[in-house]
């Protein structure tokens, strides 16, 4: 089953949903992986900085903010 | 009866005293080297300056320390030397203070490495705990700001996490001082009177699996595999990217007789 | 039995590994970390257990205020202010305090070096050289800096500093640099060189490097209190704001300035020889805790007394026997420290300082502590400050060699922007292991400090305001 993905960048806040793919390369790609962002894991868009960016998100308990580029990269479905 | 780590082999001792100056770590005599490590902001420094009664920098956000700093303390007649080290959220990392600590934990050949977590997430702080337990036996899991989690009205069976990771669990909250008492007290039974772990290993996937074990004869074949756990080794191959494969083997060139990945061995290793 | 042994055994197995690594589908690094993961969620749900009757407290609040669009910048700026007020205000009195103390124990000393018959030059150069430098680093830098760090920690220890990383990062990522760089503006602020060092938490060697350079533009431990002192003694209090409020509102100013500065900066690396795109960032925002406001002030205070006078015994004393000696040795009927005055005054003059004031900056390099002693030991060069105990004698004395509001501007402003001390030097040389980064973080600041501090004398001295 294909599922319908948006970035996670156009989440906005109070949103959440799941993680379906990483686009995300480098050094980047590890530390997200490291902070457990995985394929399934829920993340809760928190709110955005005053400029509209970077983006906070509730992950695994814990508040990690990133910039709206790199979220683009981060493919989601919303639950 | 005297049981320091490296009596079976001045060699050995000689070694890790070698190995630890790369690091700036130099012990008096007898004293056992202890590595703070863990996620950032956890409250490893407060750890350490409760133990140690020096006053190391700490502050509400990842990253304030960046470099390696060392400590006394002394706890029945024993003296231990504890190593903070910079925040680091897995042992892949590639950040400058994260490789400092990386590299410690790693190649540092501490005598014990307390991982300290956070209470309030420990999800994901036991992802690093769980990397650091695969390279090494001697761990001490400090679960810090048990006053927080209580505010946060979270209980945590700390039994039961003990008996699934197999390796000692102290709940704390360093900054009140709790619990620091028991901490010395399991450093003291795993570095003196070298009680024994059984560190959970990482369950992983068919896949995975089977990556390392087509890999494994390969690396068994290495030199470097009759001192640092051919698994790890090969896994770190699987996913690591280079850096870190030519940091491993430097550090391997300097000391070959003994990495910290052999500690699993207990310490009774022997060329 | 060297593992580098060429080709090494571990990196051929490594190169030979690629294809595994690169295969198509889900690469196997993710898949032990989704393993790993996958083991500790399932691990946590049996062991956490959330308790009911959970209430809501002010934590969950206060980032609706503290990153939003509407209050974020105030309340950036107004805790700016208000910690800077705070600092002025409460800094009088002791300042005042030590001072009294600190000057009546030198009528004492002199009584006892009278007593022995000490020769004039010995209690020239220990007395009226180094004793009395001391006793102004210490007057002068502690009252502020105990009042102003044990501040900022409660700031620090609450969690304020990552939010103020997520509210400019999208400034500094338009500067092409990072948003981090702000902490280790922070860390600046008590001292450059631990600002340097700090800087190990950007991922991105080339960002890294921007922050290294540009450190040096947020006011250290060492400026502060003189950009403190010059504020304090050039605003006159008016009807409706206190002299201490225009004080505070103008180290704001400054401070903000030196932002500025630090964004442009970046920028402008960015598109010259630190070429590229900004990098991503990763920051935690970590829970707000409640400090523990006894201790966090006690240790701060603590901390910073001991960390100035440190500074004050190991700089600042030799630095003043040094200037003292300088200042009364003659070469034909002016003293050295005169004549070397004499050869920079045109070029002091031509940025709106004077050659006294140049030289001491100049000699400030080891550490920026000792500036205006230097400063007002070679004013005074035969020593009458005896007197000293209030901020309205030095700025009698500053007025009497010729200080204008220009003269005091430009020296705040060169304080700001000049070269950065010994100490910083030499991190950045650790940090970068390059000579050629290290000689550009002096020449950066230094062309700027000159080139602005000129236009703006020049643009007065044209606008014929002094
Ligand atoms: N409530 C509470 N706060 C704590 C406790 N331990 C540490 N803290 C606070 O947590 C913050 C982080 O502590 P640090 O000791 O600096 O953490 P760290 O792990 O050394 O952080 P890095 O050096 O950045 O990796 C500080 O503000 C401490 O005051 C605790 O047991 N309870
Ligand atoms: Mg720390």
């Amino acid at each position: 089953m294909k599922l319908l993905s948006v970035p996670l960048s156009t989440l906005k806040p109070g949103e959440k949903s799941n993680v379906v793919h990483l686009d995300v390369l480098g050094l980047l790609r590890r530390r997200i992986l490291d902070l457990g962002i995985v394929p399934g894991t829920v993340l809760t868009c928190i709110g955005k900085a005053p400029a509209g960016d970077p983006i906070a998100y509730l992950i695994r308990g814990t508040v990690i903010a990133l910039r709206s580029e790199d979220a683009c990269l981060i493919a989601v479905e919303q639950v | 009866m005297k049981l320091k780590l490296g009596d079976h082999s001045n060699a050995l001792q000689y070694h890790s005293r070698v190995m630890r100056e790369q690091f700036g770590i130099r012990t008096t005599g007898e004293q056992y080297v202890i590595a703070l490590a863990g996620n950032p902001n956890v409250g490893k420094s407060t750890v350490f300056n409760a133990l140690t009664g020096l006053h190391q920098h700490t502050g509400n956000w990842p990253g304030k320390t960046v470099d390696n700093a060392q400590g006394n303390y002394s706890y029945r007649n024993k003296s231990f030397l504890l190593v903070d080290l910079p925040g680091t959220y897995s042992l892949l990392a590639h950040s400058v203070e994260e490789e400092i600590a990386r590299d410690f934990i790693c190649f540092g050949q501490p005598d014990a490495t307390i991982v300290v977590l956070d209470a309030t997430s420990l999800e994901r702080n036991l992802n690093l705990a769980l990397q650091v337990m695969e390279i090494s036996s001697k761990v001490i899991i400090c679960v810090n700001l048990i006053d927080e989690a209580r505010k946060k009205k979270l209980s945590i069976n700390f039994d039961e996490l003990e008996k699934e990771l197999g390796v000692p669990i102290v709940p704390t909250a360093a900054r009140n001082r709790e619990g620091l008492a028991d901490l010395q007290k399991a450093v003291y039974s795993m570095v003196v009177e070298k009680k024994k772990t059984w560190p959970k290993q990482i369950p992983y996937s068919e896949e995975v699996e089977q990556a390392i074990s087509a890999l494994l004869p390969k690396v068994e074949e290495l030199s470097l595999a009759r001192v640092v756990n051919p698994k790890w080794l090969a896994l770190r191959l699987l996913d690591s990217d280079v850096s870190f494969i030519e940091t491993i083997s430097r550090y391997s060139a300097i000391q070959p007789l003994r990495t910290v990945a052999s500690q699993r061995q207990g310490g009774e290793f022997t060329l | 039995m060297s593992t580098l042994n060429p080709p090494d055994p571990l990196l051929k197995i490594y190169s030979d590994t690629e294809s595994v690594r690169s295969s198509s589908g889900i690469p196997i690094a993710d898949r032990v970390v989704t393993d790993i993961f996958a083991y500790t969620e399932k691990l946590t749900q049996r062991v956490v257990i959330r308790e009911e009757g959970l209430q809501s407290s002010w934590k969950d609040n206060i980032d609706k205020f503290v990153i939003s669009r509407v209050f974020g910048y105030p309340l950036m700026l107004l805790l700016l202010g208000a910690v800077f007020w705070l600092t002025i205000a409460g800094a009088n009195v002791p300042s005042a305090m030590i001072a009294s103390v600190l000057f009546a124990f030198q009528d004492v000393l002199t009584h006892w070096f009278q007593l022995v018959q000490a020769p004039a030059w010995l209690h020239g150069v220990l007395v009226l050289g180094m004793y009395r430098t001391l006793a102004w680093v210490t007057a002068v830098m502690l009252p502020p800096m105990a009042i102003f760090f044990p501040l900022f920690t409660l700031l620090e220890d609450l969690g304020y500093l990552p939010r103020v990383v997520f509210n400019l990062d999208n400034m500094f990522k338009k500067a092409n640099a990072c948003g981090k760089q702000c902490l280790t503006m922070c860390m600046g602020f008590g001292c450059n060189a631990a600002g340097v060092v700090s800087a190990r938490i950007i991922d991105s060697p080339r960002e890294r490097l921007i922050a290294i350079l540009t450190n040096n533009f947020v006011p250290c431990n060492g400026r502060f209190p003189t950009l403190i002192a010059i504020a304090s003694i050039f605003m006159a209090s008016t009807l409706f704001l206190s002299q201490s409020l225009l004080a505070a509102g103008m180290i704001t100013l400054i401070v903000l300035l030196g932002i500025g500065f630090t964004f442009v900066v970046s920028w402008a690396l960015s598109k010259t020889i630190l070429k590229g795109e900004p990098s991503s960032v990763v920051l935690e925002l970590p829970p707000y805790r409640l400090p523990k406001v006894g201790a966090v002030f006690y240790r701060s205070l603590i901390d910073r007394t001991i960390f100035v006078l440190r500074r004050a015994l190991v700089v600042a004393a030799p630095a003043g026997a040094l200037t003292w000696i300088l200042a009364n040795v003659y070469i034909g009927d002016v003293s050295v420290i005169a004549s070397i005055a004499g050869v920079l005054d045109p070029i002091a003059k031509a940025i709106g300082l004077d050659g006294f004031i140049l030289m001491a900056f100049i000699l400030g390099l080891p550490a920026n502590e000792i500036v205006v002693p230097v400063l007002l030991m070679s004013y005074l060069a035969t020593g009458q400050l005896t007197e000293f105990d209030s901020l309205f004698e030095l700025k009698k004395i500053l007025l009497a060699n010729g200080w204008t509001w220009l003269t005091a501007f430009n020296t705040m402003l060169f304080a700001l922007l000049h070269w950065p001390c010994a100490t910083t030097l030499l991190s950045m040389y650790k940090e970068t292991g390059s000579k050629k980064w290290t000689f550009m973080g002096f020449m950066i600041p230094t062309v700027i400090a000159f080139s602005v501090c000129f236009i703006v004398a020049q643009v007065v001295y044209f606008l014929g305001l002094v």
